[in-house]
């Protein structure tokens, strides 16, 4: 069923990196995101998970053309087929692509919520507002209140709203929900489903697995900057057997319900990144070939994994 | 908005209470200073007056200034006279010292208001233009500025001003609030916005590089946060970020900047009005100092305090009535 | 790399600027008195091969004036903003000591602040009587204020770190603990904390001579020159306002740039941008 949509977000090989001045004059590049496969495709909801550190909000940030100015992006993006160049990033920022950033600093400390919900744009959807605002659970007189008088549950419910008021066709939600209470979390999801059913495509970049598992479509898996597994959430809801990658395998395994296995050692830092497969030196199954060379990305029943050996 | 004047009437008490502490050091502390002072007020009084005195009249005097009583008791004296409104008799305008200070400051008034907004408008639009092109061209050439003037002793920049545009090119009058000559009544506003404009320039640039430079680093800050960073991916162009966050953001920190810079306005004015002969309060208090006019420069001393000091109490205020974070959690 | 660049530069800059400033202190003690006596065959002369800055209407040699008024305004920067930044250690360091102190120390800076500069120099230099010690004490008591706040903040936060929680564990004096760890760090803040005020302290000369109230009219002050030039700029003696004015601007110009780099070399985190 997944191949049946059409593609409107498709990033292939991407690498972001930041030029750093350390020690004086001596510039190193800190490569924070490489490799990176990813698709999300109209009317489904695609999440993004991994642990913190693993790249998942710069890339929203690179979909966005807003990373900084020390940070050098290679690889291609497209959307809706066409090359994703600075400018169409100008065009679709706030009109086809929106963006739910992940925390109460992203709201300006003196601009009344109701505003910032509505964004620049003229005129404001003040009806839309309100009744969104209702759904969410917000109590009235929300929209009269300024960030720091928020809770963080309250907040990330603003910045869910200011992205459901576009019409946006590309949602990016950075972890929305921390904060709010499961009805409201459930709410929130809902909502994006709903956006979704209505055809617009919705990433949902979370490190909660669990709510992945539940609500996407289909999963990415974030390893050190890189994907190291796409696959429909339904494969992971069936177990390790059926999905591809050692490292997904492992994150399921360490969830509570599957036994609560952690694996050993840590995620590479963007400073000291391994040759070849990322995942490599924490690997059961590695093998020399695995330390030399990146593998390359492989179909493979119906999801997409960068091992030499997933299967 | 409910509760904002108890807030307020709390800021103004707590304030009032240091603030009337402080004025009563200084009260304390120039006084002091004044009687450490070589010069004897009662001499100079004497030669003031231009004539030659009988020791009678002489006792007189001394009775009147209470040069034999111990100095606390004259500082009582004083102050007593003061919280009455009497200053005293000024040594060399043989006037109410209040009157003087009344005449002269409504002159420094009008100068340092002048400066006060020009430097508050112009240096937060620089600032502004400086944070919005940071690292590039504009930025670096007017930061260059800014450091600059901050080198520079006003009253040499005032010089060179009077030179230029004074002298060399005429277009403003050497100095003085107005004509000389023409009678105070007859001076017609145009005159004196004319004799007003090159003093007001140059006490204005004082304050200048502190104000863009303030602004500037604000807005960067600004510029430089998630807010904003939301508000670019969210479609925002430069233009519509400075106007909808960073001027929001800004103008309350440099507003409050400018009334705190009260003391710097005042002190610049001083120079700024004894290079253009400006009869204000700086330059009274310049003369009171040179003439050894005690009571004048106790007078003026004062009240440069309780200027500075009202400055802040605004600036407090401002900050109470503007910024909804410290408006709530006082509430 | 850079590092030894910013130093290298900065020893540079602080060899060329002492240099220029012992050179200019030791012209204005060398210097004849003659070579900047009235002469009235002299008075009134533009810049010239024989007088680069041009004479005075008493016909003094401007130049020679300039100097003699530097070297003035050298000495008394260096005093003044010694004497401001001993205050400004002792002030900062006894308002990190103890809740009581901070208090006092804030309200004296507020008592300090709460009086325009130039109306509380006016006053020390009228109650010490006019001249060197008056000027000194003037802009001394008027300039300690910002960096007594750096110092406070600098010593509360050396006296959070641990070495100096064990040292006085293991049974040391705070007097000891003052010698061997925090003055040690305090040090550079005190030697930056001078070189940017120095240049401060020469402005604030220049203005308080300029009002009449530093040396004695005799004396070539730059901001005596600079005030007598005033009577003599209707009749287009520019040359006695600009030259002198801008010499004395060059020199606070180098010796605030001094600083910054002093600064950077200490702080380059938040120095640099």
């Amino acid at each position: 069923m997944e191949q049946k949509k059409e593609p409107l977000l498709e990033i292939r090989d991407l690498s972001v990196s930041f030029r750093m001045y350390s020690r004086g004059l001596k510039q190193t590049d800190l490569r924070v995101i490489s490799d990176l496969d990813f698709t999300a495709r109209s009317g489904e909801i695609t999440a993004i998970a991994g642990a913190s550190g693993s790249g998942k909000s710069l890339l929203s940030s690179a979909v966005l053309g807003i990373l900084p100015d020390n940070a050098s992006v290679c690889g291609r993006i497209y959307y809706k087929g066409r090359e994703l160049t600075p400018d169409l990033q100008k065009k679709l920022r706030g009109t086809e692509i929106a963006l739910v950033p992940q925390s109460v600093a992203y709201l300006d400390p003196l601009m009344k919520t109701g505003e910032q919900a509505d964004g620049h744009r003229k005129p404001r959807p003040t009806e839309k507002r309100e009744k969104l605002f209702r759904r969410l659970g917000l109590p009235e007189q929300t929209e009269y209140l300024y960030p720091f008088q928020l809770s963080g549950g309250m907040a990330r419910r603003i910045l869910v709203s200011s992205a459901l008021l576009t019409d946006a066709q590309l949602i990016i939600a950075d972890e929305p929900t921390p904060g709010m209470s499961l009805e409201q979390a459930l709410e929130a999801l809902k909502l994006f489903r709903e956006m979704a059913d209505s055809g617009s495509a919705v990433v949902l970049i979370t490190h909660d697995i669990d709510l992945a598992f539940e609500f996407a479509d289909r999963i990415s898996v974030f390893y050190a900057g890189t994907t190291v597994e796409t696959a429909p959430a339904s494969d992971f809801r069936k177990g390790p057997d059926a999905l591809r990658h050692p490292y997904s395998r492992a994150l399921w395994r360490a969830l509570p319900q599957n036994g609560f296995q952690p694996l050993d050692g840590f995620q590479p830092y963007a400073g000291a990144l391994p040759e070849g497969c990322l995942f490599a030196p924490r690997c059961p199954h590695r093998t020399e070939k695995c330390t030399v060379q990146v593998p390359p990305s492989r179909e493979v029943r119906g999801g997409e994994v960068r091992c030499y050996y997933g299967a | 908005m409910k509760g904002i004047l108890p807030r307020l009437g709390r800021i103004f008490l707590k304030n009032s209470f240091k603030i009337l502490s402080l004025l009563l050091a200084v009260s304390i502390l120039s006084f002091v200073l004044v009687n450490a002072s070589p010069v004897d007020p009662v001499q100079q009084y004497i030669t003031g007056l231009g004539t030659a005195v009988s020791p009678e009249q002489r006792e007189q005097i001394e009775d009147y200034w209470g040069a034999d009583d111990p100095p606390a008791k004259r500082y009582v004296s004083w102050l007593s006279g003061l919280l009455r409104g009497d200053l005293g008799e000024s040594a060399v305008y043989r006037r109410p010292v209040a009157d003087i200070i009344g005449e002269r400051f409504l002159n420094s008034f009008v100068l340092m208001l002048c400066a006060w907004a020009m430097s508050g408008i112009l240096g937060f639009i620089s600032g502004c233009a400086m944070g919005m092109y940071r690292g590039r061209r504009p930025d670096r050439f007017l930061k260059k500025i800014c450091y600059v003037l901050s080198s520079i002793p006003s009253f040499w920049l005032g010089l060179v001003f009077l030179l230029v545009f004074a002298v060399w090119l005429g277009w403003f009058p050497v100095g003085f609030s107005a004509p000389v000559g023409v009678l105070s009544a007859d001076v017609t506003l145009w005159q004196k916005v004319h004799h007003l404009i090159l003093p007001a320039f140059t006490l204005s640039l004082v304050s200048f590089p502190n104000i863009a430079l303030h602004t500037r680093q604000k807005l960067g800050d600004v510029l430089d946060s998630e807010y904003v960073l939301f508000a670019r991916a969210r479609g925002e162009g430069e233009w519509s970020v400075l106007f909808r966050h960073g001027l929001r953001n800004i103008v309350l920190p440099a507003l409050t900047l400018q009334f705190a810079s009260f003391s710097e306005l005042f002190g610049g004015s001083v120079l700024a009005e004894n290079v253009f002969s400006y009869p204000g309060l700086g330059s009274a208090a310049a003369e009171a100092g040179l003439n050894s006019d005690v009571p004048l420069l106790l007078g003026i001393t004062l009240f440069s305090a309780l200027f500075v000091c009202a400055g802040n109490m605004i600036a407090n205020l401002l900050y109470g009535i503007i910024d909804p974070r410290i408006r709530e959690v006082n509430k | 790399m850079n590092r030894l660049n910013r130093r290298g530069r900065t020893l540079l800059l602080l060899s060329a600027a002492a240099l220029t400033f012992a050179g200019i202190y030791a012209l204005g003690l060398l210097l004849p008195e003659e070579a900047a006596a009235a002469s009235y065959l002299d008075a009134g002369l533009p810049p010239s091969f024989s007088h680069p800055f041009g004479t005075d209407t008493l016909g003094r040699d401007l130049l020679a004036r300039t100097i003699k008024g530097l070297s003035v305004s050298i000495t008394v920067g260096i005093f003044a903003s010694l004497i401001s930044a001993v205050i400004a250690v002792l002030a900062g360091a006894a308002a990190a000591g103890s809740k009581t102190a901070d208090a006092c120390i804030s309200w004296l800076t507020d008592l300090v602040m709460s009086v325009p500069h130039t109306i509380l120099v006016i006053l020390i230099s009228f109650a010490l009587g006019r001249g060197m010690t008056g000027l000194l004490a003037g802009i001394a008591a008027t300039h300690w204020c910002s960096l007594a706040r750096l110092i406070r903040a600098e010593v509360l936060q050396l006296r959070a770190q641990q070495y100096i929680s064990i040292s006085r564990k293991l049974g040391k004096t705070g007097g000891w603990i003052l010698i061997h760890h925090l003055l040690p760090h305090l040090a550079p803040q005190f030697f930056t904390g001078l070189l940017l005020l120095f240049p401060h302290a020469v402005l604030h000369e220049a203005s308080v001579s300029f009002l009449g109230f530093g040396l004695p009219p005799e004396q070539p002050a730059i901001g005596i020159i600079l005030s007598e030039s005033m009577r003599s700029l209707s009749a287009g003696m520019w040359w006695s306002a600009v030259l002198p004015g801008l010499t004395l601007v060059l020199v606070i110009l180098l010796t605030d740039k001094l600083g910054e780099q002093a600064r950077m070399l200490l702080d380059p985190f938040h120095a640099q941008e």
